[in-house]
Formats: structure tokens, C-alpha cells, sequence
């Protein structure tokens, strides 16, 4: 690594000659007010905020745009001498502030990004107070109509282009533009339309001033009113990091936490906006069903219902299955009850996806976000990773932007913002573990080829036989082996994609035990099941469950409750403190944010009250004891944050990955996903979900039926 | 300047004619592989020769040609004032009113345009024949003032010689390109060369005895 001397403010430095000055000066210790620049965006260089003085050159340098190669020494060969805060540095700055500052408006009072907004504070450090030369008319711009999340006041624009680099780079969906030029440049869309990505919401974030700030959100809040929870996401599996930001009992807005590992500093727009069904469609208070209809009732009278029936049930006959949202202390929680009770048959794979049980390497995305970046060869399988984990798509993007990562699809086609070579069905998939198909020796020749199995393989009546077929091509074309860098064991390329944030974690505490979906729902219509305990479980077709006792906990009114017999109101992930294993295995925890409404408890806690009136009382008393209790099953939940080893290099794990078996060719390998905006029952009770369903799914869902 | 916006009415299709699609190709054939939106300056020049202006199809026809994004097309249409984004006459004046031209009467140019063709610039005349604008400097000084239409100067104008263009526009017999005052020759002295006129000068007479 080629580093360079420097002097930046009188102290003499090393910089790394690949990044830019900004950098440097950062590294420093100097501080570089910028409105354009962004880490994770290429340089632009248009808002000249960033300039310093390089002592000898004749003009100041915006040092962003100037790499740290670029910088030759003084004549008789000293190192050049950067100022970051002299007065031809801090002049250049004050008069750009003035440019930026002639045609915005002065609406901070009524401007949603007041009291967080880039160019408040840095006119406020990097200004000039009080002085301004400026006398005719400002400029006003028309607002744009950028789709259902982000609204726009285009005269407060100040031309960064943050958010078109952002569409165009990181969303992949080149839907932005600026057109026109000089002080008639304006950001729009092309002729009005929605800012079709699933990602759309970050630009909100980007932006350094309030001309595109949140619908949802506008006029709700100040920040500084906010209470900041760290928490996890649970809209999809990967985990995304989080902060709540709430005032009183409401959630009002969800934003990124930056984690470099998960999701750099993006969400999706379900992750963001799907917020506001937090308050709609909630449980507040215990059902029981009397005479064919839900009432309210008392916790006693609810757990006295449960338990009458649970007395009448032989344990052969019980059944319990975890939704998609569960956190692992609930999940723990319900299996210690159901096993303690004798019950037999326990499930967290709603969509019947045919995996599980040990390895734990055959369930989890093994490479890692991370080790993603490093791939040269991917290949998907019955996968759409745009709507089951947008913001890991982005990322392969990134992959195939940086790195020419090569990618293959096996299964239905959808549009991923990068280029997919299409293999074909199934019998592509037998092909290329026979070694016929030529793409075999594609991932032979590959330094680090990796296969992703979405949903769509794997909840199939021979998802078990696609699992083992890929394991199998894993392991033959060398994804498996010590070669590599992932610190975690070496390289392993096999990866299945979750959609269920709780699926992992259900795993990885043996939530599965006898019948299997298909078989809980079949006893339950021949009457061999007649009582199902739903965990927050929605995403079946409740008209399956028979004439069975169905108890439901969870939060939302939602397909569950409706069939419920008797309803327990939980707690949402905002509510509660929660562990989640996203599908890298990565443990995480997120806190409480608020409390659940009415009556609602968090969801251990009901199940160990229900414990106690069933007489099969849970062991532990409190929160710590109960993940003293999960870590003592799963130990990985002692590590927070980090992506467990994996014993890569040795081959004899991935042989007993699924189940051998034919593969039906004729079968669709599709992502189950009709809906990427309405997957879960906080999503389907949110108003601006909705919206954005109607705008952006809506006509291609008719499309697709005619 | 003023925003520019793509014409509220618009055609509902377009497509290059025959034509074009050698000079297309062998604009494209200029950038290597990968890099054909360099092309999108020249299309869109071509599609403006062929209609006279920008239009909604014919940006989404030259990105699709190109592989690029509409957007990326409309940017480029609205970044150059060269690009009509609305229909003109189909003899389209562009006057000059920068200061050379100004101050040798392109006012008198333009008050003709605006009592002949339309009061407001970039108006089509009611008989569809005709439309203005202002422009910055067209590099014809020395003739100044002066206009182009389409791809063509006409030069040494005033009020009566612009009406008069405009009245051998409107009979279909447009005259020559070039100075508009009788007797001048392209950006030549008025009544012919005036230096320079010595034939010596030709013969080699003043000039230096070299090799010595």
C-alpha cells in the first residue's frame, strides 16, 4: 500500500495514496463540511463545500474530488501542506455557503429536516454570520412527484445530486435525473413518475437539506422531541440495524443504523415505512370465542379456556407453529411449554420450506454479507433477492459494480438492477450437478463461486431433494474449502436466503419436531390435531386448520386472529427486548422501544404466566434467565453481533444436506413473494404499505393475471 | 434561461426515417462498445432535423436505442437550448441579440419578428410558417446583425431586409444565404475590398529579399 506524506493543519501525516484528501484530512483529525460528497456514492464534486487550501496551489481544492496520489511535494521536496481552517480555506467556504444560501429559502421553521439538516449546521459553523449580498428575488422551483414516500419542496434543493447517484448506483434503478442546467437545474423523475425502487426511502436520508423528506413523516415530529432505540428489523431476515425513533407510545419513524456487515447504511422502504401499522389492526386486549364469536376477555379467563382444552387434548393431538416476526426468547419460551406438555408436533416453517436440523451450515447464508463483496460467480436458485432481502441485493449489486461479480439464475427471471445470465428450471439445476451444463465448469473455473437458494427452491414437495442437489454442487465446484479469506473458516459458497426474521433462530432452537406443516394441516382437517398454538403465525391458509382449538398470540388482527378461538395480545419487535438471528446466523438484539398497547404483554412473559396455569411452570423468572436458558441450547446466542465459525474445509458436513431425491422439473421456482410490500401482518395493517403496493405492485400483479 | 419542460401536447409515436439510419450508425460506430450513449447529442439532433423538435417518443425511442434510461435522454435534451422542446415553424429564426449585433440594430430584427411572426419568441405564426427566438452570440459579428435559419446566415439585416426575408420565406423562394445588403461579398468590405488592393502585394514586390 503506497502511502504519502503530508502535512495537513502543521501535522505530518501518512495517507494511503488510493483515497482522496477528504479522507485524509479526516483521518487527520480535520473536520470537512460537505454537502455532495458521500462514502457510499461516487464523487461528484458539484457542491464545493469540501474545499481546503493546498499551500503553493492558486486556488483552494475541493478535496474530494482530489485523490491523495495526486498531491506533489513542495519543490524542494517536502510534503505538501494542507489547511483545513486557515483563512483562504475558511474564506472559500464562507463565500460557497453564501452561493448554496442565495437561493434557499429561509423556511427552517417550517421545514421537516430542521434540527437534523446538513445545511442548518454547517451555515451555522462554516457560514458568515449576519451577512449576505444578496437583494433580488430567489429562485422557486415546482415539486416534484417522486411516489408515496418521499415528498419533495425542490426549491430547497441544492443541486448535491446525492439522490441521483444513490438511484442510480446503489438502487440500481435509474429513475432520477437532473435536468436542465446552471440555476435552472432541477431533480425529477422521468415525467413524474414513482421512484420505483424498493429502496427509495434512503434517498430521504441522503439528502443534505429538506427538499426530500418523508410523506409519512411530514409535520409529525421534531427530532429533538424523539426517543433513539437501538433495535433489528424484522420486516425480512437479514437483519438490517435499525434505531426507533418515538415520542410517547407511538413509533414515528424508523431509520438505518450504519453496520458495514449487514446493511451498510440502507433499509428498505417496508423496514422504514411500514411503521404505521404498528398502531392499526392491534390486539390490545384477550378474545376468547363464545357461541361461534370473538369477545373480549380478562388474561384469566383466556388462560382458563386454553388450559381447559389443553386438559382435553391428548398430547399427540397438540400442535404449535411460529410465525415470521418471533423474537428467540418466545420461541424458546413456547417450545419449553409445548414439550414440557408432551406436545409433538412443533413448526417455524410456515411456507413448508423442506430444511432444518443439523448441519446448521445447510440453513444459513454461510458466506456472509460481507464475504459477498468478494465473490466472482453467483448463482440463484428459485430466488427474487430484490423482494426477499433488498437491501442484500444492493449489495450484490455493489459486488457486480466493484468487482464484475458474474450472476446466474435457475428459476423464474426477475428484474435485480444488474445483469442475470437465465440457466433455465429445475432440470438446469440437475444438469449442472451432473457436470452437462456448461455453467458446471463456470463455477469450477471460479476463485470463489456461491450459490443462493431462495424461498422458491425450498417450499416445494422436493425442496429437500433441491437442497441436497446444491449442497452437492457446492461441495463438487469447490464453493466449500479452505481456499479464501472469510475469516469465518474459509470460503463457503452455499447460502440459502430466508424470508421469516424469526426462521433462523427457530432453527437453531429446534423448532421443529414431528409432523411437519403439511402434516399439521392435514392431522388438523382429518381431526388427529385439534390444538394449534399460533405464535403470530398468518402466512397460511387458516381454512386448513379444521375444527381444531386454535390459540393465537400475537399483535395484529390479522389472518391468525381472525380463525383464533382464543386470542393472547403480544408484543411487536418495537416492544420488546428481543434476540434475532438474521440468515447469516448473525445474533442481534434489539431493545424495547415501547410498550405494547392495552393489555398486551410481551410474548415470553404471557407464555410463562400460561405456563404456570397449565402446571407445567417455565423455569426462569425473568428476562436474563431465560437467554441464560437459550444460550445453554444454542450457545452462538451468547455472541452478539458476530457471525459464528463455521468448520468450512470439512467436506463431510455438506453430504448430508436434505434429502436425495428426484426433482420435479415441471414445478415453477418462483420466489413466493406476491407482494413485497404486504409479506407480514404490520405491513398488511399499514396505510402507506398499501399505497405503495397500489402504486408499484398493484398494475404488475394484473399484469401478471391476464 | 428558463426551465425547460417537454411540450404539453405531444405525437404519438415517432420513428427515424430511412435515411437517418446510416448517419445513426455511423455516429454509434464512432465510441467503442459499451459506450454508444455518446451517440445520444448526435440522435437527438437528427430526430430534431427530421420533426423540427424534441419529443416525448422520440426521446424514448433514441434510449432505447442506446440503452440508456429516458431520464438520462430528457437530461441531455434539456441541458442544450439547441434542442426544441416544443414545435416551431418550420422556418425557425434565431436572431442574434448579443452585444455586437445589438449594437448594430438587432433590436429593429426583432421588432420585426415580433410584428410578422408572433409577439412572444418560440410562437408559432398563425399561418404555421414561422417562429423566433433569441440567441447568444452565433460567431458572425463582423455581419452583424444577423439571423440563422436552420443551418443557414443571413447576415447585414435590418427592420425592411428581415420583413422582406420573411416575405421571400412566406413565397417559398428563400435567397441566398450571407449578407442581406446588396453588394457584399460574405464578411468582404461593402462595394468590395477596400485594402490590400496594391498588386505588387501579389508579385512578390515588398517582400524580402531572402537567402542573402
Amino acid at each position: 500500500m503506497a502511502t504519502r506524506k503530508l502535512i495537513i493543519n502543521g501535522k505530518e501525516v501518512e495517507a494511503d495514496e488510493s483515497i482522496t484528501l477528504l479522507q485524509a484530512c479526516e483521518q487527520a483529525g480535520a473536520e470537512i463540511p460537505r454537502f455532495c460528497y458521500h462514502e457510499r456514492l461516487s464523487v461528484a464534486g458539484n457542491c464545493r463545500m469540501c474545499l481546503v487550501e493546498w499551500v503553493g496551489a492558486p486556488k483552494p481544492q475541493p478535496s474530494c474530488a482530489l485523490q491523495v496520489k495526486d498531491i506533489f511535494p513542495n519543490k524542494d521536496g517536502t510534503p505538501a501542506k494542507i489547511n483545513t481552517n486557515s483563512p483562504v480555506a475558511r474564506k472559500a467556504r464562507e463565500g460557497v455557503m453564501e452561493f448554496l444560501l442565495i437561493n434557499h429559502p429561509l423556511d427552517c421553521p417550517i421545514c421537516d429536516q430542521g434540527g437534523e439538516c446538513d445545511l442548518q449546521d454547517q451555515a451555522l459553523y462554516y457560514g458568515r454570520a449576519n451577512f449576505h449580498r444578496f437583494v433580488e428575488n430567489k429562485r422557486a422551483v415546482e415539486d416534484k412527484y417522486m411516489g408515496p414516500l418521499i415528498k419533495t419542496i425542490m426549491t430547497r434543493c441544492i443541486q448535491c445530486t446525492r439522490c441521483v447517484r444513490f438511484a442510480t448506483e446503489v438502487a440500481g434503478v435509474p429513475d432520477l435525473g437532473a435536468t436542465g442546467r446552471g440555476e435552472d437545474m432541477e431533480i425529477t423523475t422521468y415525467l413524474e413518475k414513482a421512484f420505483a425502487s424498493e429502496l427509495s426511502g434512503n434517498v430521504v436520508d441522503l439528502c443534505p437539506v429538506g427538499a426530500l423528506t418523508s410523506k409519512p413523516y411530514a409535520f409529525n415530529a421534531r427530532p429533538w422531541e424523539l426517543r433513539k432505540t437501538l433495535s433489528i428489523d424484522v420486516m425480512d431476515a437479514q437483519g438490517c440495524n435499525i434505531r426507533v425513533d418515538t415520542r410517547g407510545p407511538q413509533v414515528l419513524r424508523i431509520l438505518p443504523r450504519t453496520n458495514d456487515d449487514v446493511n451498510e447504511e440502507w433499509i428498505s422502504d417496508k423496514t422504514r415505512h411500514a411503521c404505521d401499522g404498528l398502531v392499526r389492526q392491534r390486539l390490545d386486549k384477550p378474545y376468547v370465542r363464545k357461541n361461534g364469536k370473538l369477545r373480549p376477555a380478562s388474561w384469566a379467563e383466556a388462560f382458563a379456556a386454553i388450559a381447559a382444552r389443553v386438559k382435553a387434548t391428548k398430547p399427540e393431538g397438540m400442535a404449535a407453529i411460529v410465525g415470521d416476526l418471533a423474537a428467540a426468547e418466545e420461541i424458546k419460551a413456547l417450545k419449553d411449554l409445548m414439550l414440557s406438555l408432551g406436545a409433538a408436533n412443533l413448526e417455524c416453517r410456515q411456507d413448508g420450506a423442506r430444511i432444518g436440523g443439523a448441519p446448521r451450515q445447510g440453513y444459513l447464508l454461510n458466506t456472509t454479507i460481507r464475504g459477498l463483496d468478494s465473490a466472482d460467480v453467483l448463482l440463484l436458485i428459485g430466488s427474487n433477492p430484490r423482494w426477499e432481502a433488498p437491501v442484500l441485493n444492493a449489495r450484490i449489486r455493489k459486488a457486480w459494480l466493484n468487482s464484475s461479480l458474474r450472476v446466474a439464475n435457475i428459476g423464474t427471471p426477475y428484474d435485480l438492477t444488474y445483469p442475470v445470465e437465465q440457466l433455465g428450471g429445475a432440470d438446469a439445476l440437475s444438469a449442472i450437478a451432473g457436470g452437462t451444463h456448461p455453467f458446471a465448469n463456470v463455477l469450477k473455473n471460479a476463485k470463489r463461486p456461491m450459490l443462493i437458494l431462495g424461498p422458491g427452491a425450498l417450499a416445494r414437495p422436493d425442496g429437500a431433494a433441491i437442497l441436497n442437489v446444491a449442497a452437492k454442487i457446492a461441495g463438487d465446484t469447490g464453493m466449500i474449502g479452505p481456499a479464501g479469506t472469510a475469516a469465518e473458516g474459509g470460503w463457503i459458497g452455499f447460502n440459502v436466503l430466508h424470508t421469516a426474521a424469526s426462521r433462523v433462530a427457530a432453527l437453531d432452537l429446534g423448532f421443529i419436531h414431528g409432523r411437519d406443516m403439511a402434516g399439521i394441516l392435514d392431522g388438523a382437517q382429518r381431526g388427529e390435531i385439534d390444538f394449534v398454538y399460533l405464535l403470530g403465525a398468518d402466512e397460511f391458509d387458516m381454512n386448513k386448520l379444521g375444527k381444531a382449538f386454535v390459540v393465537y398470540q400475537g399483535t395484529h388482527g390479522d389472518a391468525g386472529a381472525h380463525r383464533a378461538d382464543v386470542i393472547l395480545p403480544g408484543a411487536a419487535y418495537t416492544e420488546k427486548d428481543g434476540l434475532y438471528a438474521n440468515f447469516e446466523g448473525r445474533v442481534q438484539a434489539a431493545e424495547r422501544a415501547t410498550f405494547p398497547p392495552g393489555e398486551g404483554k410481551e410474548d415470553w412473559a404471557i407464555l410463562r404466566a400460561l405456563s404456570e396455569v397449565l402446571g407445567r411452570k417455565l423455569p426462569y423468572d425473568d428476562r436474563d434467565a431465560l437467554r441464560r436458558a437459550i444460550i445453554a441450547d444454542a450457545p452462538h446466542f451468547a455472541k452478539l453481533g458476530e457471525v459464528p465459525a463455521h468448520q468450512g474445509a470439512d467436506l463431510s458436513v455438506w453430504t448430508n444436506i436434505g434429502k436425495a431425491g428426484p426433482i420435479d422439473a415441471r414445478l415453477p421456482l418462483a420466489s413466493p413473494i406476491a407482494d413485497f410490500y404486504l409479506t407480514n401482518p404490520i405491513a398488511r395493517a399499514s396505510a402507506t404499505m398499501a399505497e405503495c403496493s397500489r402504486i408499484f405492485v398493484g398494475g404488475q400483479s394484473r399484469m401478471a393475471a391476464e | 434561461m428558463s426551465y425547460r419542460r417537454l411540450a404539453e401536447q405531444q405525437p404519438a409515436a415517432f420513428a427515424f426515417r430511412p435515411e437517418y439510419e446510416p448517419k445513426i450508425a455511423r455516429e454509434i460506430a464512432k465510441y467503442p462498445p459499451g459506450r454508444q450513449q455518446s451517440a445520444v447529442i448526435a440522435l437527438l439532433w437528427f430526430g430534431q432535423e427530421q420533426e423540427g423538435w424534441v419529443t416525448r417518443p422520440m426521446i424514448e425511442d433514441i434510449a432505447r436505442r442506446l440503452s440508456m434510461p429516458y431520464i438520462r435522454v430528457l437530461e441531455v435534451a434539456t441541458f442544450y437550448t439547441m434542442f426544441h422542446l416544443a414545435p416551431v415553424g418550420r422556418h425557425h429564426l434565431q436572431v442574434c441579440t448579443t452585444t455586437p449585433c445589438w449594437l448594430r440594430g438587432s433590436d429593429d430584427v426583432v421588432a420585426a419578428c415580433k410584428k410578422h411572426i408572433a409577439p412572444t419568441p418560440k410562437t408559432v405564426s398563425a399561418d404555421g410558417l414561422f417562429s423566433w427566438e433569441e440567441v447568444e452570440c452565433l460567431g458572425a459579428c463582423v455581419n452583424a446583425p444577423m439571423l440563422q435559419i436552420g443551418k443557414d446566415f443571413y447576415e447585414d439585416l435590418d427592420g425592411p431586409t428581415t420583413e422582406k426575408l420573411l416575405e421571400a420565406f412566406r413565397a417559398g423562394k428563400p435567397p441566398a444565404p450571407g449578407p442581406q445588403k446588396p453588394g457584399r461579398k460574405s464578411s468582404e468590405p461593402e462595394g468590395g475590398a477596400l485594402t490590400l488592393k496594391d498588386p505588387q502585394l501579389y508579385k512578390g514586390g515588398y517582400s524580402r529579399k531572402t537567402g542573402t
